[in-house]
Parts: C-alpha cells; structure tokens; sequence
C-alpha cells in the first residue's frame, strides 16, 4: 500500500496520517504538496485535518481550487480511494464529491475531545475490518463539523447506506446528547455512491496508538489495505 | 488596454432554515440587553469588489464567481449590487 498526504497551508494533521502509515502500519507514504499535480502513483489519498488557508471565507473552500485537487477529484472519479478527514471532509462537500455541507457547530464551541462512534457500514474499503454495529472512540477538533443534508439527498445516503459513522454514546445509543456539533441524524462519516470517497470529522489518524489514548482508527487503515489486496489479487487472477 | 473599473458587492447568506447559531447567539444577547422586540437575527457577510470591465461579459463573470466561489449554494444564498 503506497499512501499520499496532501499538505495544504494550515494543515496540522498531515504528518499524524503519515506518522501512522509509516511508524504503526510500516507501510509505505508521501507527502503531496498540494501545488503539485501528481499524485506519484498512491493507491490512498488522505486529505488531512487542520485548518487550510486559515479557514477563510469557508473551511476547505481555498484549498479546494489547489492545483492538486484536479488531480484527487480525477483520482476518484476514476475509482482511487479517497479520504478526507475533518478539514478533508469540508474540502469534499465543498468540491462536490460529498453532498451536504459542514456548516457552523450548533454550540459555536470548538470542540475538542474523545467521543464515541457507532461503526454502522462495515462493507466498505474503508470499514470492513470493523465488526458491524461495533462503538469505538476516536477524537474530534472542530468547529465547523455541523453535518448539514435535506430532503431527497438525505434520504438517498440513508437508504443507500452510505452514512459509516455515527456519534452515539458509550453504549451504541444514538443520542442527542453524544451529538457534538447537531450533525443531522448524528451524521460523522459519509461516502460516496461509488463507496470509493470517505468523509469524516473525527481522527482515526490520531488514534492508532495505545499510548494515544485509543486505536480504534486504525482498522479504517487496515480496512482500505484489506481492500487494496483484494483489488490486487482480483487483478491478477 | 485596460477597462474602465466597475464596482460591485456581494452579499451572502445562509438560507432560511439552515442553522445560524451565532445569529442565535446575537438575538439571545439582544433579549438579555433588554431590546426584547429583535425576535430574529441572522448573520451573513459581504464582499465589496473592484473588477476592471473589459468587455466580457461583466454580470456573468461576477455571477460566476459567487456561485462557484464566494457562496456554498448547499447552504447560502448571495446577491449582487452593483455600483
């Protein structure tokens, strides 16, 4: 597996995604500078939180029109596994390869802390190694992380089943209460029709390590090696 | 050659319906103010541009830019006035 962080100005999670692809899961990774247009052959693009073009105007709106991301939305359009993670996940809604958009946290406070995730999608690149309706804890750190869909749009992720994450509590229950930022149907994670672009708010970067407080996210990474294999050995048979 | 400069700006908002919590904030502060009657306040923000008209099609352009650009339509509405 050969993994591409972008970094955008007013990334900060880049080198958390690159840390763990290289140091946990010993595999191979880049950093893509987000002027360049190639994409050096990765088989995983991650799109990484922080704060990109100091959030101006939207969050993920610059960084978007960035040189590379012609080259991601080509990337995925034509299949490549995507992920955007918190900022990722705006530039994606703001690109239009996830519907919806992020808008303002109910609460206005940025919020910065554990919370727990109902795993609900586990047939997907980026969840199969998760047991279904499994609850793990990854952190967020946002302000901007309202997940905000209507009507007919809404209805399509659900019925799709394109919605992998929920905020619940510790037990799995989908409260109001464990809904950090009034995300729509607790909304944390989405993808695409294809089921090739994943967008979520919280970190499964920053969670790959014991010391680090949890490692629940690093089956989303283990899941999309599981999947890349799978791709391989189908290609070769 | 350059054209003349025309001026303009555009402003946006959320649309009805989508949560604007800081509005909320705003109106929630006003009631504790005292100014009870201000029963709704909703945010938004405006772009004042300068844009050296040189033939194309000025309105498009602008019209362009805000969709594409200065507003989200998922969530906003923009509108022009033009100087």
């Amino acid at each position: 597996m050969k993994v591409g962080v972008v970094t955008f100005p007013g990334s900060n999670c880049d080198y958390d995604s690159y840390a763990l692809v290289r140091h946990v899961m010993r595999e191979n990774v880049e950093f893509l500078w987000h002027k360049s247009t190639d994409l050096q052959s990765c088989d995983l693009i991650i799109l990484p939180g922080g704060f990109s073009y100091g959030d101006y105007l939207r969050s993920g709106a610059i960084a978007r029109f960035s040189p590379i991301m012609e080259s991601v939305i080509k990337f995925a359009n034509s299949g490549g596994l995507l992920l955007g993670i918190c900022n990722g996940f705006q530039m994606l809604t703001e690109c239009g390869l996830l519907p919806g958009a992020l808008i303002r946290n109910d609460s206005i406070r940025f919020r910065s802390h554990n919370v727990y995730l109902k795993v609900e999608e586990t047939s997907s690149a980026f969840t199969n190694a998760y047991a279904s309706e499994t609850v793990i804890k990854l952190p967020i750190a946002h302000g901007d992380g309202n997940y905000y869909i209507i009507g007919e749009e809404l209805r399509q992720l659900e019925d799709d089943g394109r919605v992998l994450f929920r905020y619940c509590d510790r037990e799995g229950n989908l409260t109001k209460e464990s809904n950090p930022n009034g995300s729509v149907n607790n909304i944390a994670g989405i993808v695409n029709m294809e089921r090739n672009v994943l967008g979520m708010m919280p970190h499964p970067e920053r969670a790959g390590e014991k010391i680090l407080g949890s490692v629940d996210g690093l089956k989303v990474f283990e899941s999309v090696k599981a999947a890349l294999s799978t791709l391989t050995t189908a290609g070769k048979a | 050659m350059t054209g003349s400069l025309k001026k303009a700006t555009v402003y946006v908002k959320l649309k009805d319906g989508v949560l604007d919590p800081e509005g909320k904030t705003i109106q929630k502060a006003l009631s504790q103010m005292g100014y009870s009657e201000f029963l709704s306040v909703r945010t938004g923000r405006f772009f004042e541009l300068e844009i050296e008209a040189n033939g194309s099609d000025i309105d498009s352009r602008i019209d362009e830019v805000c969709s594409k650009f200065l507003a989200n339509p998922v969530i906003e509405n923009y509108k022009v006035e033009k100087q």
